[in-house]
């Protein structure tokens, strides 16, 4: 279908000058647009104005094969969100849903084989990474699933060339998948690094885990490649091999490769949006965080700092939050200068999924005792704890002032935050799965990975 | 404007007919293409050439699959993985189209195990995908096959099969006998074990699997501070059964030791009595009737070297992060006759009471996991370099 709309595009292209409309079309262009809101950040798509003054008919087709052809701006193409914030603070979701009566359930389909992996959606479609096998996980899944109806679109499966060891509780499937709106990056423990286009055409396949046969470790893998620009970036840490390496996301060779401490590493790169308009990647260890060129690896600064090995660092806005030492905060400097150290606090006690930033507000879920941290972003003060329940993976996400956290027996706290006062659990909803993966938000819908179905949430009426 | 406004619809109409339509790659182009797929190599090596042959692949016609699966024959796994991905494109888009998939020509090539046995695999799931009565009427057919997946669904039948045989006892052991040979999966060879084993049969897993049993082992030296990773001691420079060494804690001399675990685990706790920050050496002579190539598969939970007629085949440096059956595979070189396996294991100093463990299992085998034996192993004849 994409291949079938650029083509649409291309012939629009081709004729749009001839019909004399392309100033319209100029017009047309949908703009996406930044806005920081209360400290987090969130997209938006606008049409400009002046578009809708011509109203011929030719214009009105042009403007819905434009809509069509691939710009959309729900989308969540990555782990932890596009913008990696976890953050969908328009998005308004149901507070009740699941139970016998699947309330608020839009759809529920089953799924092949396990995950760790989270859903992302790119362009009216949700993909979902799986593997399977009867001794080892060596068989790989990329399962593509429309968003309106939860019909399967496409599944692709290959054989796995690396490690597929893991933890009982895992899967090869750990690492979320990527896009850039035009691709799909499938990536698993194993490294198989896998890149098809949005109709699931295989496009290239890089066996990193046969590049590196000593990649892995015998818990899994999981750390998630994160899109900058052009670059796909995956970050393989073991005490086997170790590595970051940057990845031509359209023809699969590598630009860049660092040697990494060979130590297990589970946390993902995180993309850290750059003010002059140069995003960087950020990469944590148990000795550094360090932040680098998306496009040749190049160090720009670099902190010493014991980062946790699960949880993955999140920037917000002119701070950027480690999960070391509990949290540890830096406030960004201009150019090339190393952030500032702004507070610690082992009273913010991080557990296996990463801090959200909302509001103001650092955002934490102990692992097994279930207790929701808040803290002062800025500060490090630690504002309120609220016991949830059992076991958390996921890293909860934000959607129009509610925090969704999804635990690992299938119930998701919905707690309301509400500015400096104690967020409130207004539902404990039962969808009586596993849950390990991190949630996707897109449009006022979202989606959920469990060991045996892809559910959507979202308002029936 | 209504013609513009028709024209246009009439012109889109075509761009997405256009899109769909696929007629055959022709021959040649088909054939370069493919070798251009087939030259990817590691490190996104050939990729460009690839990416732009992948382009041309995706117009390929169903008809063209057979053709498409049989360029995998002899391909790395890297290659394997870019044409399943081109068949599984053109097959969806054949289905999409109301186009057949070639039934006969994929079963000509399901049937012919000169094939890649991935390809052969992938022949069969396009056949399945189309055929229901494909797996009653093909898999019982394949309980020998050289693929590694369809041999584990004819095993499967082979085993309900002999479930069903219970109340006829003979009949039931010949058929887990059956599953139990052919069986390279590890659960399924478990499962076969266990049911003969109720049955009142003896089973000898550690032979069906090619663990080695028997090792000469010498030990502690000393791996305080994983100095002995990089440390060469003397079994790494000679190996003379008869010589006595200086160890971590005094003299040191080789000493045999017998494994009696179904999965060939060798203890080394039990052997040398427990030790940290410490190295020991197991060593078996491998008698090979011919000069053939063998996976090595080692597992252990510690710091291991495996060295195969003292060429360096596999190193671990790893401690405690758990530990599967298969866990590290190598490849080596047997020479016809006497070689010798050694294997390194090295123990570090942590505390935890979850490593302490210090062992390993080593074994033998084919691609597919099949036994190679030592043609010295005791009690029954050497399995060889079984077919597969």
């Amino acid at each position: 279908m994409a291949s079938r709309l650029r083509s649409t595009r291309a012939l629009l292209e081709l004729l749009v000058p001839t019909l004399c409309v392309r100033t319209h079309l100029r017009t047309l262009r949908l703009v996406r647009r930044t806005q920081s809101v209360q400290g987090c950040v969130a997209t938006q798509s606008v049409v400009t104005r002046g578009a809708w003054r011509v109203g011929t008919p030719l214009l009105a087709c042009a403007m819905l094969l434009v809509c069509c052809v691939g710009v959309f701006a729900d989308d969540w193409r990555q782990f932890r969100g596009t913008d990696h914030s976890s953050v969908a603070a328009d998005a308004k979701l149901p507070i009740e849903f699941g139970g016998e009566a699947n309330k608020n359930i839009a759809w529920k389909t089953p799924l092949v084989g396990r995950a760790a992996s989270g859903p992302i959606v790119v362009g009216g479609k949700v993909v979902v990474t799986a593997s399977s096998g009867p001794v080892i996980q060596n068989r790989l899944h990329v399962l593509c699933f429309d968003e309106a109806t939860g019909k399967e679109l496409w599944q692709r499966q290959f054989w796995a060339t690396g490690r597929c060891f893991h933890h009982p509780l895992s899967a090869n499937a750990a690492p979320t998948p990527a896009s850039d709106g035009e691709r799909i990056f499938a990536f698993y423990s194993s490294s198989d690094l896998i890149c098809l286009d949005l109709d699931g055409n295989l496009l290239w396949y890089r066996g990193l885990g046969s590049d590196y046969p000593k990649a892995g470790n015998d818990a899994g893998m999981s750390s998630s490649p994160v899109v900058i620009g052009d670059t796909v970036i995956v970050q393989v840490e073991s005490q086997g091999d170790a590595f970051v390496e940057g990845i031509d996301a359209a023809t699969g060779e590598t630009r860049w490769h660092l040697n990494r401490p060979k130590e297990a590493n589970w946390a993902s790169p995180a993309l850290l949006p750059g003010k002059d308009g140069r995003d960087l990647v950020l990469l944590q260890s148990a000795k550094a965080l360090s932040a680098h060129d998306p496009a040749s690896g190049e160090a720009v600064w670099e902190v010493d700092l014991p980062c946790a090995g699960i949880p993955s660092a999140t920037p917000s806005g002119d701070w950027i939050f480690a999960p070391a030492r509990g949290v540890t905060a830096f406030e960004r400097k201009p150019g090339k200068a190393s952030p500032a150290l702004a507070w610690d606090s082992n009273r913010l006690a991080v557990g296996n999924s990463s801090p959200v930033i909302y509001d103001g507000k650092v955002y934490l879920l102990a692992s097994r005792s279930g207790v929701l941290t808040c803290g002062d972003a800025e500060s490090g003060k630690l504002l309120w704890q609220l016991r949830l329940s059992g076991t958390f993976w996921a890293t909860p996400v934000v959607a129009g002032g509610y925090l969704y956290c999804p635990n690992q027996d299938g119930k998701v706290f919905v707690v309301k935050l509400d500015g400096d006062e104690k967020g409130e659990l207004v539902a404990t909803n039962e969808l009586g799965e596993t849950f390990l993966a991190s949630p996707a938000v897109a449009g006022n819908a979202m989606y959920l990975r469990s060991d045996k179905h892809l559910w959507k949430v979202a308002e029936q009426r | 404007m209504r013609i513009v406004s028709i024209a246009l619809a009439a012109c889109l109409g075509f761009t997405l007919w256009a899109d769909c339509a696929c007629a055959e790659v022709p021959p040649q182009q088909l054939a370069d293409a493919l070798a251009k797929v087939r030259a990817v190599g590691p490190k996104g090596a050939g990729h460009r050439d690839a990416a732009n042959a992948v382009k041309t692949l995706a117009h390929a016609d169903a008809d063209q699959l057979p053709t498409i699966l049989a360029a995998m024959r002899g391909s790395s796994d890297l290659a394997a993985n870019w044409l399943r991905g081109i068949v599984e494109s053109v097959a969806q888009r054949a289905k999409e189209n109301g186009q057949k998939l070639p039934q006969a020509d994929l079963e000509k090539f399901l049937a012919d195990t000169r094939e890649s046995p991935r390809a052969r695999r992938l022949a069969y799931e396009l056949i399945a995908s189309v055929d229901e009565t494909a797996p009653t009427r093909l898999i019982p057919t394949l309980l020998d096959d050289p693929s590694l997946e369809l041999r584990r669904d004819a095993v499967a039948v082979q085993l309900e099969k002999a479930e069903t045989l219970k109340y006829d006892k003979a009949a039931s052991i010949g058929a887990y006998q059956r599953a139990f040979h052919a069986a390279r999966d590890l659960d399924q060879i478990k499962a076969a074990a266990k049911a003969l084993r109720d049955l009142g049969e003896t089973v000898d897993i550690p032979r069906q699997m090619g663990f080695i049993m028997t090792w000469k082992v010498i030990g502690p030296f000393d791996n305080v501070g994983e100095v002995g990773w990089d440390t060469a001691y003397p079994p790494e420079k000679e190996i003379d059964f008869a010589a006595e060494y200086v160890g971590q804690k005094g003299k040191v001399k080789w000493f045999d030791f017998a494994t009696t675990d179904d999965f060939g685990a060798v203890d080394l706790n039990k052997a040398l009595d427990k030790h940290k920050g410490a190295v020991a050496y197991a060593a078996a002579e491998f008698l090979a009737d011919e000069t053939q190539r063998v996976d090595i598969r080692i597992a252990s939970v510690n710091a291991v070297k495996v060295f195969v007629n003292g060429k360096l085949v596999d190193e671990r440096h790893v401690y405690h992060s758990g530990t599967e059956i298969d866990q590290y595979v190598s490849q080596a070189e047997l020479k016809k006759g006497k070689n010798l396996i050694l294997v390194k294991i090295c123990q570090n100093e942590q505390t935890d009471g979850w490593a302490q463990d210090w062992k390993f299992q080593l074994r033998v085998c084919n691609e597919i996991g099949t036994a190679v034996l030592s043609q010295d192993r005791p009690t029954s004849k050497t399995a060889g370099r079984a077919a597969f």
